[in-house]
């Protein structure tokens, strides 16, 4: 009878001990006390060994569930502690994350062969190859096999690096046109872009460089009309500057095509309603197009009664100007690095859902 | 070419045409506007006459004047020296307006009252070179045909709208005004009229006079006419007004009648004074430094390729360009010798290009009607006689070996419809023709068309193709896409390198720039040892930029010069361009990559810490692209002969498999005082080794074993030479090793240092024991102690 009280005064002086318990180290320091080797419990289970059977059994019992109760409410007890204690450390070690970042070098590509990369990327898609030429190129290429003779006026459109009577630095990436037509020695169908670096002799100023970038389309098949090349202008036109853009031509004078025209674009600023921008006609002259004159078909060996193309070129400067709103052509060339920082961000805008 | 309304109205009905609806439409057919404006936006101006001219009481300059304006007399207070008693003048009233947006009002000058102003022709918007001589520093003096009361913009032709068009090199029938008059004709569908060419001619002949002698081929046509008898005064104010709105100063009657038809027809023509000229014209080619003295007064120096005039004796005029002083008409001139005549395009290009450029010469060199020479001559007479009294004299003397063939094109519906995209019928196509003033014949689809002479840049059926769309209107053509057989589009191989190298840059935190090629003879040579010939243009626009550049370092450091100025510290920029230069006369191209960085990586000034770039910084960059590109083992780095641009210290060749493809170093301190650490590698090098597929290996699943050692060598020997050993000694269980700890200290001696290296070893299909890991460990020690003359440090 005496014996068979022990354990659950025992269970009382646990009860009013967990009570008490406000750390992890108390916590083990019980858990010891009561299970340890020479524990409280343990000790009390020795006496077990004095005993006749049924009163082992009960008493047994009583150790047990002693023991469970003890275990469960100090596992319990030590999960609260824990997480306790973790945040507690946490608090203690909480940072002013308003303090600033730790500077990373931030990478990105020159404004202007992004501008490149994004219409690459576009034909590509439409099956267009990505054709090169070289800077320095012959007078024959660069002129005379784009209906240009030596002495015809329009060589005072551009005034041109020469580098010898038969060398220049190129004023156009057109050359490319003919360097293309003339390898594809099966003359079948072409579909290229070529974008490149250029060279004219003006002055730089804000709005002039005597080095620019242009980019060159060619199509070559047959069948080709001025309807595809509207139709395609219109396409890039859309896809660089939003769709709500529409293109008109008007004619003008390439002597490597015929027809040639001017593309506008509607006003960036505006948006066709007229502004100082566009000097109130609400366009903007983006670039230069036409069917591909007979005579360079023919002297790349395209029959031009078989094959009919078109082609155009587009300053990728004035793109990037007029996109970005660059007022000066010479800081594409200074890299500053408080200008090229504002081009290293998303052209995209976010991902918006349309039906709301 | 600049048009005047008012004048263009003479040939094409465009009165009725707004000025805006002009700028909209002419356009999109291809004419290109530069500016529209009024020649004067004055209103309100009236003609008046000075009745009395008092002396202020209150001021030396100013003067009291009593006005005539035909409604009333008022008194207007006027500081110009030229006022005075009797003359016609231009007076603003009361609530008129000046270009500028001046409001005249009433005014008290000092006491008096002022009721408007009277004008001088720069308060009106005239430029001052148009303003007549008599009128010049003060108010404008009226002639005295004007009516009091009129209104003087009017009176002056002022009322008039100057069209500022831009044309085409092609479009040389446009530098005239009855070109002007057929395009606009064109466009609005309406009739041209031709102007008067009528006059009478005395009996006397000209043949008796001139006698023609053309010794060149490059005169195909030659015409001349006299007149006599003139009387040189000041032209009508039409004819004034009409050749100040062309943007040409009026002069006497004589010389703007010259001008007048140049303009109307875009025939040059030249006056010669008779009596300087004599009796003889030969057009011939000049001969090699020829001299003779231009109009202008100018001696010019000749050669062969430039036509002359001459009367045999000396040189009269230089042909399509400009008279000679010699036979200029001037005021005591009574009787004057007329060319009008067609020269080669191409030699008076040359000459205008060489010599001067003159309004007569910018129409020759694109080439003019041929048709229209002796109709510009006549017409010439016509006004001659009209407004100068002169007797012309009768016939002409000629030489003439035009080809007079007409330009004739054949085309099809089809043809028109395919290249348009359209799909116009025939009437309309019809309609079109007619509207240009082209004669056709049609059959069954098929056109055959005359092109007028004044139309040459018209020789092709796709020429016809564009007249035929631009005056239908591009508005009305539908875009579409063309049809091919589906291929997939790309980039070359080459391309594709050079973007993956790039993107690889971006994403280390470099900033792309592009700079740019042409350089100067000074930085040519900069940053490399090689022998080549540099790219020179013939002409620069300046000394620095003249040459295509070899190395990108000069430009690319000038950039981050610029941003250093500007406090931009951290400067991490790459370019990649193509270089050109001449290797045994062959111009050669290559693709370059070249890397200029400074300041920091990383920074935390809160936390004070950062990361400095410096050349090992600049070596992981290196080594970022070689590992991409599967080069890193096969690369190496040598420190002798660099480029003295480079700090001989530390700096060094980029090699692999032994062909130096770059540099890579800190720019040597007398040409940057920030450490500057630049890489530049040739592309083409690189993307000429072979570089295996991509194979993953396994990764082992069992334990491996690191062990560490450091030896103490003579300073000159390179980490990479102890490192390659060991490699070399273990073999393939060794899978990793570095150098984790350089010292140098006065416990070592001066001349020592200790490297440290860290090995791991390690099989994929076992463990290792450490019993044969310490077998290899230690050969490999005395390998490097016997080689190197290397001490074990710290054992």
């Amino acid at each position: 009878m005496e014996t068979n009280n022990e354990p659950k005064i025992l269970m009382e002086e646990i009860e009013s001990k967990l009570n008490s318990i406000n750390s992890l180290e108390e916590l083990n320091n019980i858990r010891s006390e009561y299970l340890g080797k020479k524990g409280k419990i343990t000790l009390l289970s020795s006496k077990m060994k004095d005993m006749n059977i049924e009163e082992k059994k009960e008493f047994g019992k009583n150790i047990n569930k002693l023991k469970n109760v003890l275990e469960n409410n100090l596992e319990k007890l030590r999960i609260v502690l824990e997480e306790k204690e973790i945040l507690q450390k946490q608090e203690e070690e909480r940072i002013d994350v308003t303090l600033p970042s730790t500077k990373i070098q931030r990478g990105s590509s020159h404004p202007i062969n992004q501008i490149i990369e994004e219409i690459e990327n576009l034909f590509i898609s439409m099956g267009y190859d990505v054709e090169e030429g070289p800077e320095v190129e012959s007078d024959l290429y660069n002129f005379e096999m784009l209906n240009l003779p030596k002495g015809h006026p329009a060589r005072d459109m551009q005034d041109t690096f020469y580098i010898n009577e038969e060398t220049v630095l190129r004023s156009q990436t057109s050359p490319v046109q003919v360097r293309t037509m003339l390898k594809n020695k099966e003359k079948t169908p072409i579909r290229i872009i070529c974008p490149g670096k250029v060279y004219r002799r003006d002055d730089d100023d804000a709005t002039h460089s005597h080095e620019f970038h242009q980019i060159e389309g060619l199509v070559v098949d047959e069948n080709i009309s001025m309807s595809h090349l509207k139709g395609t202008l219109e396409v890039m036109a859309k896809s660089l500057f939003g769709d709500n853009k529409e293109i008109r031509f008007r004619p003008s004078y390439f002597p490597f095509t015929e027809p040639s025209f001017e593309v506008d674009l509607t006003c960036f600023k505006c948006n066709g309603v007229g502004c100082n921008m566009c000097k109130g006609t609400g366009f903007i002259e983006v670039l230069g197009a036409g069917m591909v004159h007979p005579n360079v078909l023919r002297g790349c060996g395209y029959d031009p009664k078989k094959y009919t193309g078109f082609a155009f070129g587009v300053g990728v400067e004035r793109i990037a100007m007029l996109k970005y709103e660059v007022s000066d052509i010479r800081d594409f060339y200074t890299n500053d690095v408080r200008f090229l920082e504002q081009f290293n961000v998303t052209k995209k805008g976010g991902v918006t859902d349309e039906s709301k | 070419m600049k048009v005047s309304k008012n004048w263009l109205n003479e040939y094409v009905k465009v009165d009725d045409i707004s000025d805006s609806e002009i700028e909209v439409k002419m356009p999109l057919a291809g004419n290109e506007i530069e500016t529209i404006k009024k020649i004067s936006e004055a209103t309100n101006l009236v003609v008046g006459k000075v009745l009395t001219k008092e002396k202020h009481p209150d001021s030396d300059k100013l003067n009291v004047c009593t006005v005539d304006i035909g409604s009333k007399i008022e008194k207007i207070v006027c500081g110009a020296s030229n006022v005075r008693e009797g003359i016609k003048v231009i007076v603003a009233k009361i609530g008129a307006t000046l270009p500028g947006g001046i409001k005249i009002e009433k005014a008290n000058l000092r006491g008096v009252e002022s009721n408007g102003m009277i004008c001088s022709l720069e308060e009106l918007g005239i430029e001052s070179k148009y303003v007549p001589e008599r009128s010049k520093g003060g108010i404008h003096i009226l002639d005295d045909e004007a009516i009091i009361g009129e209104d003087a913009i009017k009176y002056l032709g002022y009322d008039d709208t100057v069209i500022d068009f831009e044309i085409t090199s092609n479009r040389s029938d446009l530098l005239s005004m009855l070109g002007m008059a057929y395009e606009f004709g064109a466009v609005y569908d309406r009739k041209v009229t031709l102007p008067n060419t009528n006059y009478q001619e005395i009996e006397e002949k000209v043949k008796d006079n001139i006698e023609l002698s053309v010794q060149t081929v490059n005169c195909p046509l030659y015409t001349v006419k006299i007149a006599k008898d003139f009387e040189i005064k000041e032209s009508p104010n039409f004819i004034k007004e009409r050749l100040m709105a062309a943007g040409i100063r009026p002069i006497n009657n004589i010389v703007d009648i010259s001008n007048y038809v140049m303009i109307e027809y875009g025939q040059p023509l030249h006056f010669f004074d008779s009596d300087k000229l004599g009796k003889k014209i030969t057009v011939r080619m000049a001969k090699d430094k020829e001299e003779m003295t231009t109009l202008d007064g100018v001696k010019r120096v000749l050669d062969e390729t430039d036509i002359v005039i001459t009367n045999d004796k000396e040189i009269v005029a230089l042909a399509g360009v400009m008279g000679g002083l010699n036979t200029e008409v001037t005021n005591s001139t009574t009787s004057i010798t007329i060319e009008s005549a067609v020269f080669n395009p191409y030699n008076i290009r040359y000459t205008s290009k060489a010599v001067l450029r003159s309004e007569a010469s910018s129409r020759y060199e694109k080439g003019i009607d041929t048709n229209r020479t002796l109709e510009a001559l006549n017409r010439a007479c016509h006004l001659l006689e009209k407004y100068a009294g002169a007797k012309i004299l009768n016939g002409y003397v000629i030489h003439d070996e035009i080809n007079k063939a007409t330009k004739v094109i054949n085309i099809t519906r089809n043809k028109i419809n395919n290249i348009l995209g359209m799909d116009l019928d025939s009437i309309t196509i019809i309609n079109i023709f007619n509207r240009l003033g082209f004669q056709v014949k049609e059959e069954n689809d098929n056109y055959e068309v005359i092109i007028p002479s004044r139309r040459l840049d018209i020789s092709i059926e796709e020429d016809l193709i564009e007249e035929i769309g631009r005056i239908h209107g591009y508005e009305n053509m539908k875009g579409t896409l063309p049809y091919s057989v589906t291929k997939k589009g790309g980039r070359s191989k080459k391309q594709e390198f050079i973007r993956e190298i790039k993107n690889k840059l971006n994403g280390l935190g470099l900033k792309e720039v592009i700079t740019y090629t042409l350089t100067s003879e000074e930085d040519i040579r900069k940053f490399t040892n090689d022998e080549f010939s540099y790219i020179e243009v013939n002409s620069p626009m300046s000394e620095d930029k003249k040459i295509t550049r070899y190395s990108l370092i000069p430009s690319i450091l000038e950039t981050v010069d610029y941003n250093l100025k500007r406090n931009e510290k951290n400067c991490l920029f790459y370019e990649v361009s193509n270089v050109y230069y001449k290797l045994n006369k062959e111009t050669k191209e290559e693709v370059k990559l070249t890397c200029a960085i400074t300041g920091e990586y990383l920074s935390n000034n809160v936390k004070n810490e950062k990361i400095n770039i410096d050349f090992y910084f600049a070596k992981n960059i290196l080594e970022n692209i070689l590992t991409y590109l599967k080069l890193k083992d096969r690369y190496e780095l040598k420190t002798d002969n660099l480029p003295k641009e480079f700090h001989q210290g530390r700096s060094a060749g980029i090699y692999i498999d032994r062909d130096l493809i770059g540099y890579i170093g800190e720019v040597s301190p007398n040409i940057s005082k920030t450490r500057i650490y630049v890489i530049e590698i040739s592309l083409n090098k690189l993307m000429s080794k072979k570089i295996r597929p991509l194979k993953i290996k396994p990764i082992s699943k069992f334990p491996g074993i690191s062990k560490d050692v450091a030896f103490t060598v003579d300073k000159s020997i390179k980490a990479s030479e102890i490192e390659t050993e060991i490699k070399h000694t273990i073999g393939r269980l060794l899978i990793d090793i570095s150098v984790f700890d350089v010292y140098e200290g006065e416990n070592l001696g001066d001349d020592k240092k200790s490297l440290a290296f860290s090995l791991k070893f390690q099989d994929n299909n076992r463990t290792l024991t450490d019993e044969e890991v310490m077998t290899l460990f230690h050969k490999a020690i005395e390998k490097i102690e016997n080689k190197f003359n290397a001490s074990l440090r710290d054992k």
